[in-house]
């Protein structure tokens, strides 16, 4: 296999979640296509997949992975643009363009590498953090409930809506490639604990499990994704939740008539 | 009579939704089918229905793009109209007004004007038009005042309405015959120019320099632009969810190959600061129209200010440079907006265009006398490709190709990998250093700042005061100047053109005098400051005083 993985040297923990999702990519790449693969990264741990996979890259400012992919997107649609981002970039700081994209349909692929922590900054609450999550700038505890991204996106119909976790290779990588195969805007959710800061790993690794098959309507679709809501103790559903084909953005955005200039004067005398 | 002056100055107010834009419009085209030069100023408050809205035509000879005190026409759709404008009008000037909307008590109790009631509802219904067809009707009486003949300039307005056109043309008759000729006009020996808002000038520059790409939020006063290319078919437009959607956008945009240009206002362009900063770090081109209006903050959204001055040229955190150009009338536009684009690209670096208000909004006769095309950039699509390989500018390369393309926000070494070592964040500095300074010698080369006339004195602007300036200073024997380039700063041109000269003054719509602050900074002592801060344009009189009073 061609070397996908550059020789910088790797600064995640041992044990870190990313490995997890680096591997996923790392068997998808070839399969999909890495000459057209346009990475785009956020700010955190997860960034650094940017300088460590062999593909052209855009490592961006926190929280602003998906408008620059889209703009990526829209300039040279033969692309396959994926953002990896964390859940501060795509649930704190960016959480607009997720809305915005997921509702305009973008044709680009999104994972979420979601350890409900800022780590690089040392511990603190992210939008999906537990209630009463103790973190260095919450000592007392997280005074907010959790986002449940699942839910948000569906709710907003995004086409695309999955779930995976970093302890689920296997099921990582095939939802990591429907995903990116998908036409559409996709959107990736995957448990990937902070083994410094917050490890759940333990815990989820007990309390996930793959869904059988997509869930057969919009409605129960929902009810899955509520099953958790990132603070209760439920079994926690992974999966494709809902798939749906729609006109992509991009292909609305062409445009190939050349500008006549002259016209424009002539008809402003 | 004959307009005893070379100049005819015309307001035409109403509410807003009236429509007074239009007719403004219409009668500057008919004025420039005359062979005139025009320049409308365009003054709305920040409501969709109501308040009050005006437009304040100059018809010239010679180029003049700036208004007067004094009006020979009022056109006045309702009772404000009268009420704010009447004032202005000259000795035997010429007020047309609605009868429909404005009593007789409500008009000046002047005998010198010449007072010309129309009822425009009258007119429609005798012509069976409709309503929206009052603006044919006003402009087309006001032809008839003016002295136009009914054939040359219905022709001319005909053009200009392709819906309903024979109902219209009926209603314009009908219009034409209902008031007396009241003045005698000659053609004004020109060629027609097209006739352009600042907007649409900045937006046929940057095609002509290979604009592909174009997102904006809408903010006044740059939402112009998003229009104007929004039906321009072959540059792609897109209107996202803010500002920081846009500038990201972009930086996207430009980095998979596409010329790429963002518009905004102050307030978006706060907001986008922090990828302003970004395209200098990753040395990635975009280019920003920056159209200011009065803040801070919300400020008066629709009025107008240079107060961004300082702040584009600082803006984004870090060690960078920005190229920043200052146009100060449409075809500076043109031509200055174009160039702007080339050098993001050239240099791979943010450009900021600082349009203002009037400049944008306002409509001038477009010269087009400068060349824009698009200058070509160094690429390399190759198997070893490194993003920022060199001592300088590093050539680009586009994702799907054959190089590998990173790019980056962190600080990198020449393959766009983050680093943190000493050393290579030193170098990698001294890269981009180098590349500013092959920038400003390129500068040198070219025209960075403007200067007209001679004199003891030197009246310094920037951006769009430049045709109040040239027409206020007129006879005075004063040296005038302005900036083209605005970041690098053109330190030693500036000092050039000035060594002669023994007293300057900076003529500014601001509170705090930016350009003299940054003249200052660069060793220039600036003696006098006329400086206006209340939204409104200076007009020719009022900017003669305060400049005389210095002198």
């Amino acid at each position: 296999m061609e070397n996908l993985i550059l020789s910088t040297k790797n600064t995640w923990c041992p044990g870190c979640g990313n490995f997890g999702i680096q591997n996923a990519f790392k068997e998808v790449l070839p399969e999909v296509g890495k000459e057209r693969v346009v990475l785009v990264t956020g700010i955190g741990c997860h960034g650094k997949m940017a300088d460590y996979i062999n593909v052209s890259s855009f490592y961006a400012l926190h929280g602003r992975t998906i408008p620059v992919a889209t703009g990526i997107k829209s300039a040279n649609n033969d692309l396959q643009v994926i953002c990896c981002a964390g859940d501060g970039d795509v649930y704190n700081e960016g959480i607009s363009h997720l809305l915005h994209a997921a509702k305009r349909n973008s044709n680009i692929t999104v994972i979420v590498h979601d350890n409900h922590v800022f780590s690089l900054t040392v511990k603190q609450p992210t939008s999906t953090s537990p209630e009463g999550f103790t973190g260095s700038s919450t000592p007392e505890g997280h005074p907010e409930r959790p986002l449940n991204p699942v839910d948000l996106m569906l709710s907003v119909k995004a086409s695309f809506v999955a779930r995976s976790f970093v302890g689920k290779q296997g099921h990582l990588k095939e939802v990591i490639k429907e995903g990116i195969e998908h036409k559409g805007f996709s959107f990736i959710e995957v448990l990937q604990p902070c083994v410094a800061w917050y490890n759940t790993f333990p815990e989820y690794a007990k309390r996930v499990y793959e869904m059988k098959e997509i869930p057969s309507s919009f409605k129960e679709a929902r009810e899955k994704a509520q099953e958790w809501d990132y603070s209760n103790e439920a079994d926690i559903p992974l999966g494709v939740f809902y798939k749906e084909q729609k006109e992509v953005l991009e292909d609305k955005l062409e445009k190939t008539t050349e500008v006549d200039i002259g016209a424009i004067l002539e008809k402003s005398k | 009579m004959e307009n005893k002056e070379k100049d005819i100055q015309i307001i035409i107010a109403g509410a807003a939704g009236q429509g007074s834009k239009k007719a403004g419009h219409l009668i500057g085209k008919l004025f420039n089918s005359y062979g005139f030069r025009v320049f409308i100023h365009e003054d709305y408050e920040s409501v969709i229905r109501g308040g009050h809205n005006f437009s304040q035509i100059s018809v010239s000879k010679e180029e003049c793009n700036a208004i007067s005190d004094k009006i020979d026409f009022l056109l006045a759709l309702n009772k404000d109209a009268v009420e704010n404008h009447s004032r202005k009008m000259k000795e035997e000037g010429v007020l047309i007004y609605d009868s429909d909307s404005i009593k007789e008590e409500d008009l000046p109790s002047r005998a010198d004007l010449n007072i010309v009631p129309v009822s425009l509802n009258e007119i429609i219904k005798e012509a069976e038009g409709i309503d929206l067809m009052k603006n044919t009707a006003l402009v087309s009486l006001f032809m008839k005042v003016v002295g136009m003949d009914f054939e040359k300039a219905s022709a001319a307005l005909k053009k200009e309405l392709p819906v309903k056109t024979e109902e219209n043309m009926r209603v314009a008759r009908t219009a034409f015959e209902k008031v007396d000729k009241l003045r005698e006009l000659k053609e004004g020996g020109s060629h027609s120019l097209p006739l352009l808002a600042g907007n649409e000038a900045a937006a046929l520059g940057a095609i002509n320099a290979g604009l592909e790409s174009y997102f904006a939020y809408p903010m006044t006063p740059s939402t112009g632009i998003l229009n104007f290319l929004s039906k321009t078919k072959g540059v792609k437009t897109f209107q996202p969810e803010s500002e920081l959607a846009v500038i990201n956008m972009g930086l996207g945009s430009s980095y998979a190959g596409k010329r790429t240009m963002v518009g905004t206002s102050g307030g978006g362009f706060a907001l986008m600061t922090e990828g302003i900063s970004f395209s200098a770090q990753a040395e990635i081109p975009i280019c920003v129209a920056l159209s200011q209006r009065m803040g801070p903050a919300t400020g008066v959204p629709t009025y107008q200010a240079q107060a961004d001055l300082l702040f584009a040229s600082s803006s984004g955190h870090g060690d960078m440079m920005r190229f920043i150009v200052a146009p100060g009338d449409a075809d500076e536009a043109y031509e200055l907006t174009g160039k702007a684009l080339n050098i993001s690209w050239k240099y791979q670096l943010p450009s900021i265009v600082l349009l203002d208000k009037e400049l944008s909004e306002n409509t001038y006769g477009f010269k087009g006398e400068s060349e824009v095309f698009k200058e070509d950039v160094v690429t390399e699509d190759k198997e070893d490709y490194e993003r920022y390989a060199g001592e300088s500018i590093s050539p680009l390369a586009f994702p799907g190709g054959r190089a590998m393309v990173k790019a980056t926000g962190y600080e990198h070494d020449s393959k766009g990998i983050a680093v943190e070592d000493a050393n290579k964040v030193k170098e990698m500095h001294e890269k981009r250093l180098r590349k500013y300074e092959n920038l400003r010698e390129e500068l040198k080369r070219t025209d960075t700042v403007r200067t007209c006339g001679e004199g003891d004195v030197a009246i310094v602007f920037w951006g769009s005061t430049k045709g109040v300036v040239m027409e206020a200073t007129k006879g005075m024997g004063v040296k005038i100047v302005w900036p083209l380039v605005i970041q690098p700063f053109p330190e030693k041109k500036m000092k050039e053109v000035l060594s002669g000269t023994s007293k300057i003054i900076c003529v500014e719509t601001n509170a705090t005098g930016q350009l003299a602050k940054m003249l200052r900074c660069y060793g220039t002592e600036v003696e006098g400051q006329v400086l206006k801060y209340d939204g409104r344009p200076f007009t020719i009189e009022e900017l003669k005083e305060r400049i005389e009073s210095l002198l």
